[in-house]
């Protein structure tokens, strides 16, 4: 089966350069990319307007399974996937039971198996997430993780970190670090600043992320290990990693979509869907995280994908679960905020999405180019529509974006040659 | 003015207006209290329903008279004797009661924003009693009515709130509605009982009372929760008493004529000494009166709803 | 609606000359001032019983208990208002029990003002009798309720609207009708 897409413009992250081109497809594989292009076999899609970018690969969400289906599974989540452009996603290990043994990343790849987009799945750092002994990471990267996480549950002992650390450099593994000092931010749900005083909710402290940041960058300086730090959300934070990366230190950071777009502001109407760890910060964060990825400081940009069942957020501030429902809105928020406004080029957000996830997770390379695998998002820059969470086919519908009118949508996500989504819609049975 | 709010969330979205009408409106109803007969018609074949998932005798019984005294009938829904603690959601709860036919409901809560979620969920009026650490009106506007019974005016005055004000929704709702109508609000208490950026509310921030009592009119002195202790919050009691504890000695450095207000129940020799607390500059009993009539008030102006002017003479 | 002056129907004199008439009749009737009090209904009944409480002062040399009375928390369409009108104090710094009650009020239409003042009086005691003064009665009851001193009685439609102005409240003594157009 071939593929021709007409008329699109190719973005092309290596050469920083943006053509006009027609793609064409076969057998799962960029076969030709040239103007004017004639397959008369092909199936023909017109992309007038449209960029095509590599495909983009979320290198943070939460699937849920096993253990929390009525959350998410490994289908709908990457269905949800599919439908927001994506063409690869990572699985956070925070499932029940967590992803500390083969058993486990075995079970999500064979559900993965029947998934739109392939699942790479992050193991466990400890036993258990418990922050006390190494999980048996040795067997977790035979059974095929791309990086090891406790996510949620930071590894707060720093001499089991440094452990962690040190071991996994003989696998040359990636760490991903939730940074956040536990004893700082007991208790809190909001932002630590103006607004949790107006509101009484207790706040979380910029310090008790930015702690282990510094701490972090430290161990992995000290043992040489490969660090990424998921959803930095303040300036301090930025501050760190930009520091550490002129000096050297094997280090890469990752925001979401929610912390460029929202800040604690967003808290004042008691929307549980505005409750997400760490939580939304100022305008001054937001501006020193755009900074972060206009600079490089800031290599990606990551969903933080948390679905959570609408009885769950239908409560209490206090009471709800941290987290928003993210593969579905990310790309267009991301083109209205970042693209639309001048912040990031397209080929700056292909980076941020495609290419610095690939590189980082030691994917194979991200690029529209010749002989490449097909996979590839296509943004339509016009199509301006609404955000409408009873559309989402992700199991959570927790969005505080429902309702926001954006502009530039991801309209087709091409996975192995083969469409998987086309115009917001998903396309024919699953994977094989 | 028109009074036209469904619901009473916080003070912080009343305009000046609203407060002082809702003032002027408590005076009748204080009037009331003083009869023999302490019952008017007004809102009969209504009915307020008090649902508190916290424990508060006074804020309740308060609530239930004001409703009584104008008529309505209550009733009143305690976490311990509840659904609640079944773990049924504050949606179904809301959903029942509304099926009930209650016209105002008066929730008291331990998490912020409760309120406001109720609100959502129903068309009855909602007035909050307290949510966390976010709001307590009616509070704030029984403090509001006694001080300007007293002192014949609001604005002007030196009003000092003194304790934990972190953790008061005494104190946040006080500042909103004293700010607005033109006081001027000082916070006195360590740094570690003092939320970020509370300045940016109104208020002028104290460490030391030495400062903060200065020439001040008004003390409205906070209980203090004596668990913040153990979670580290200050070293002891008797640290806290000897800093923050209003004695006679502190006293002296306010106003002559200064006003000693506390919302109750007082940790008695803890954050107020027996002597000020029984002595002359004390109103805390006057409070509990006032808290009455300003609730019936706030019953009657939230009731005000409907179509048409019909009554001729 | 608008409304147009249709025709006045006191001036300033013939107000007064009423008032002095009531103020003889409450005498007359009641034998003196012994346990007597007048109870105005807000707004203009408080300045008509402090005209009459005057009046009753020149004529017999005593004066009698003035009280005020807010009946709004007692009327009867709270409900179906828009809102709640503004609530002022009710003043009655006497017992009413086993006291002659003259309530007094400018103007007698429906009955509905009286019922809710009757209402109100009976919460703050148990007077001996209560009787009703007013400056107009204009017709038109849907209470069974009558007046025991009238001003002067004044044949109406219910189309139009009586204005009863006073020097306390308007800055000028005079009543008038008006028809809505």
């Amino acid at each position: 089966m071939c593929l021709l897409l007409k008329g699109g413009l190719v973005v092309d992250p290596d050469r920083n350069s943006i053509k006009k081109a027609d793609v064409l497809l076969e057998e799962g594989r960029i076969a030709a990319i040239q103007p004017g292009l004639k397959a008369p076999d092909a199936q023909t899609i017109p992309v007038e307007g449209c960029y095509i970018c590599p495909g983009f690969i979320d290198m943070h969400c939460h699937l849920r399974e096993p253990g929390e289906e009525m959350k998410e599974t490994i289908l709908t989540g990457t269905r949800a996937a599919a439908r927001g452009g994506f063409t690869a996603v990572v699985a956070m290990g925070n499932t029940k039971p967590p992803a500390d043994s083969r058993a486990v990343i075995e079970l999500v790849k064979g559900q993965a198996e029947a998934a739109p987009v392939p699942v790479y799945p992050v193991g466990c750092a400890t036993k258990e997430r418990k922050g006390l002994e190494l999980a048996e990471i040795g067997d977790l990267v035979e059974a095929g993780i791309v990086a090891l996480s406790d996510d949620g549950n930071p590894v707060m002992n720093s001499e089991v970190l440094r452990r962690v650390m040190e071991y996994s450099t003989m696998f040359n593994l990636l760490i991903i670090s939730h940074c956040e000092d536990t004893h700082l931010s007991a208790g809190g749900i909001m932002h630590e600043g103006y607004i949790s005083t107006l509101l009484g909710l207790r706040g979380i402290p910029r310090a008790a992320e930015e702690i282990h940041v510094a701490r972090d960058i430290i161990l992995a300086e000290m043992t040489g290990a490969r660090l990424h730090i998921a959803h930095v959300s303040s300036a301090g934070s930025v501050r760190l990693i930009r520091e550490a990366k002129q000096r050297g230190v094997r280090v890469t950071a990752e925001v979401t979509p929610h912390h460029l777009c929202l800040t604690d502001e967003a808290v004042m109407t008691f929307d549980t869907n505005t409750k997400v760890n760490p939580p939304l910060r100022t305008p001054e964060d937001v501006e020193a995280l755009c900074a972060g990825l206009r600079d490089g400081t800031i290599d990606v940009i990551a969903t933080d994908h948390a679905p959570h069942t609408l009885e769950e957020k239908d409560v209490e501030y206090n009471y709800a679960p941290f987290g928003i429902s993210g593969l579905e809105t990310a790309v267009s928020l991301m083109w209205d905020r970042l693209v639309a406004k001048g912040i990031l080029t397209p080929v700056q957000l292909a980076q941020k999405m495609a290419c610095n996830p690939a590189k980082i997770l030691g994917l194979p390379e991200r690029s529209v180019k010749v002989g490449n695998a097909a996979n590839l998002t296509v943004i339509n820059p016009q199509l301006k529509q609404p955000v409408r969470v009873e559309s989402f086919v992700s199991k959570g519908k927790n969005s505080p974006f429902n309702g926001w009118e954006l502009l530039g949508w991801p309209v087709l996500t091409i996975v192995a040659g083969k469409i998987v989504m086309s115009e917001g819609k998903l396309t024919g049975s699953e994977r094989s | 003015m028109d009074f036209k709010r469904k619901d009473i969330l916080g003070l912080q979205d009343l305009s000046a207006e609203e407060i002082e009408l809702i003032l002027d409106t408590a005076e009748p109803m204080k009037e009331i209290l003083g009869r023999e007969l302490k019952k008017v018609p007004t809102l009969r074949g209504h009915s307020v329903v008090t649902l508190f998932y916290e424990p508060s005798t006074r804020t309740r019984t308060s609530f239930e008279l004001a409703a009584k005294y104008l008529g309505a009938d209550t009733a009143s829904i305690a976490v311990a004797t509840s659904s609640v603690q079944k773990g049924e959601s504050l949606r179904d709860t809301a959903k029942t009661i509304e099926m009930m036919g209650i016209d105002v409901i008066i929730i008291r809560h331990a998490a912020a924003g409760a309120p406001h979620l109720l609100s959502r969920y129903v068309k009855a009026r909602v007035i909050n009693a307290g949510d966390g650490a976010h709001e307590h009106p009616t509070q704030a506007l029984l403090d509001m009515f006694t001080i300007r019974e007293k002192k014949g005016r609001l604005s002007g005055l030196k009003v000092a709130i003194l304790g934990d004000i972190a953790h008061s929704r005494v104190a946040r709702s006080n500042i909103w509605g004293l700010t607005k109508m033109g006081a001027e609000v000082r916070v006195i208490g360590p740094p570690t009982l003092m939320p970020p950026d509370i300045h940016k509310m109104g208020a002028r921030v104290f460490y030391r009372w030495e400062d903060g009592l200065k020439d001040v009119d008004v003390i409205n002195v906070l209980r203090i929760q004596l668990e913040r202790q153990q979670k580290g919050l200050f070293p002891s009691i008797r640290e806290y008493t000897r800093l923050y504890g209003l004695d006679e000695e502190k006293l002296r450095c306010a106003k002559p004529d200064v006003l000693v207000l506390h919302p109750g129940p007082v940790n008695r020799g803890i954050e107020i000494s027996p002597e000020v607390q029984d002595g002359p500059h004390a109103v805390i009993n006057e409070q509990v009166k006032n808290g009455v009539a300003v609730r019936m008030a706030l019953l009657y102006l939230l009731m005000g709803r409907g179509e048409e002017d019909v009554l001729t003479a | 609606m608008s409304h147009h002056e249709k025709n006045q129907i006191l001036d300033a004199d013939g107000i007064r000359r009423a008032l002095t008439r009531i103020a003889h009749e409450i005498l007359e009737r009641n034998a003196g001032t012994q346990d007597l009090v007048l109870i105005g209904i807000r707004r203009r009944g408080v300045p008509l019983a402090q005209r009459i409480a005057a009046k009753i002062k020149e004529i017999e040399g005593t004066s009698v208990p003035l009280g005020i009375l807010d009946i709004n928390l007692y009327r009867d369409d709270l409900s179906r208002l828009g809102y709640h009108p503004v609530l002022r104090k009710t003043e009655v710094p006497f017992s009413v029990t086993d006291k002659k009650v003259v309530l007094v009020d400018d103007v007698l239409y429906t009955g509905r003002t009286v019922r809710a003042a009757l209402d109100a009086i009976m919460d703050l005691g148990r007077p001996k009798l209560i009787q009703l003064a007013v400056l107009i009665d204009r017709g038109h009851r849907e209470l069974p309720i009558r007046a025991d001193f009238v001003g002067k009685n004044v044949p109406t439609s219910r189309r139009e609207t009586i204005s009863v102005l006073l020097q306390e409240v308007d800055g000028i003594d005079k009543v008038v009708i008006e028809e809505a157009e």
